[in-house]
């Protein structure tokens, strides 16, 4: 056996350990901490899987985002609920088994499947120059299954009205989440001063260098997302009430600025053909503009509904 | 074996023990922690998939497919995660409904 595939052997087996014991876990923290550890491995297998893009997206939204998201829910329900502790789970050997039986279906297909699948990366290297990016995925993103991408971001709208249509009536507009209050001489309060800056500077790095290197709006949106939640979770600036004008323009700039473009597109080829000689620009400009609309949209969804009013 | 066939097998596996938690986590938390452990397991499952070539690099409309699916994982945590609070504001409880120590807590209170 040689050494690289030791490597992902052990990583397979560490995925396996920390995602059975984040699934096992007696305490509901500790369950959440374990399943953000698994999702940094999960980054690193697709490193090594040579899928930097997906990793990027991986370690920021699997790992990073819904961390964030499942413990604050756990302080919300955690602060107000006396209820007993959490038991472990209640060991069921009748859904273990079927569960296991779909887990041995899948390997056995996993090791039945050729081990050479050519897929489309004949097709796609082929028409990668018309599409003015170098980065292929970006290019199959914004361009060859754009629609992919159009409606992607049109589910990440229609969660956001989702979850704030949960919000009370006396509540709606108000401001997301509770007040926030850090110590002013806090380790919180610090690196919210110290990291918007170089997290600002990265987010936009990555939108631009996503056109021909891994990179692109999802991973910059997020790192985006999470700058403007620390410098909120830090107490420095406040959440802003979910009815002003300004953020919801944001939210909606990127969808509707790409749905403008495929639109457009029915004049000069079809909807979503985007043409090839301003290729790069028109792509650069939908990334930019999805980029703000999807931090935007997942902060205020990592944020939750109104809980306090404007 | 090749990696990818490892990282197949390890994809099928997380998917197994994700649905077990989907399935018979304790409270709705836990299950939407499940819910995206078989997620992350498929898209391994599927990734796995597009690097099966002995000298080309990986397949990109998987990864693109993927990275969407990540992202749509997400929103999907997010509303879910939200009706959970709202379920918790209503009646101080995240046992999902049906469960019969949901109803021995309701009966407390």
């Amino acid at each position: 056996m040689t050494a690289p595939l030791a490597f992902d052997l052990v990583l397979c087996l560490l995925l396996i350990g920390v995602g059975l014991a984040a699934v096992l876990a007696r305490d509901l923290f500790a369950a959440i901490v374990l399943f953000i550890v698994y999702g940094l491995f999960v980054a690193i297998g697709w490193v090594r899987l040579d899928a930097v893009d997906v990793a990027l997206a991986e370690a920021a939204i699997g790992a990073g985002l819904s961390g964030v998201l499942l413990l604050r829910a756990a302080g919300l329900l955690g602060q107000r609920s006396e209820a007993p502790a959490q038991p472990p789970h209640k060991r069921h050997f009748g859904s273990a088994l079927p569960c296991a039986a779909i887990a041995a279906v899948l390997a056995l297909l996993s090791l039945l499947l050729p081990d050479t699948i050519a897929g489309l990366r004949g097709p796609v290297g082929e028409n990668l120059a018309a599409t003015g990016v170098g980065n292929s995925v970006t290019a199959v993103l914004l361009d060859f299954r754009g629609y992919d991408t159009l409606l992607e971001t049109v589910v990440l709208f229609a969660a956001l009205v989702g979850v704030w249509s949960l919000t009370p009536d006396q509540l709606w507009g108000g401001r997301p989440g509770l007040k926030e209050h850090a110590r002013i001489d806090g380790v919180l309060t610090s690196f919210g001063r110290l990291l918007p800056p170089v997290g600002l500077m990265i987010g936009v790095y990555l939108v631009w260098i996503g056109a021909d290197a891994p990179g692109g709006a999802f991973q910059a949106g997020t790192v985006l997302a999470s700058v403007w939640m620390l410098a909120i979770m830090a107490g420095l600036v406040d959440a802003p009430p979910v009815s002003r004008l300004r953020l919801r323009l944001a939210v909606a700039v990127g969808p509707l600025l790409f749905l403008a473009v495929a639109s457009a597109g029915l004049f000069t080829g079809g909807f979503l053909v985007i043409p090839a000689a301003q290729a790069k620009t028109i792509i650069l400009a939908i990334e930019a503009a999805l980029t703000l609309s999807i931090a935007v949209t997942l902060a205020l969804l990592v944020m939750g509904r109104p809980r306090r009013p404007a | 074996m090749t990696a990818p066939v490892l990282y197949g097998l390890c994809g099928a596996a997380l998917v197994g023990i994700g649905l077990y938690g989907l399935v018979a986590g304790a409270d709705l938390l836990r299950r939407i922690l499940g819910f995206n452990v078989v997620g992350s397991g498929v898209f391994l499952y599927f990734g796995s998939l597009a690097a099966r070539h002995p000298t080309l690099a990986v397949d990109p409309v998987p990864q693109a497919m993927i990275i969407t699916g990540i992202v749509v994982a997400l929103a999907g945590t997010a509303l879910a995660v939200a009706i959970a609070i709202r379920l918790h504001d209503e009646t101080a409880t995240t046992r999902p409904p049906g469960n019969a120590e949901n109803r021995d807590a309701r009966d407390l209170r």
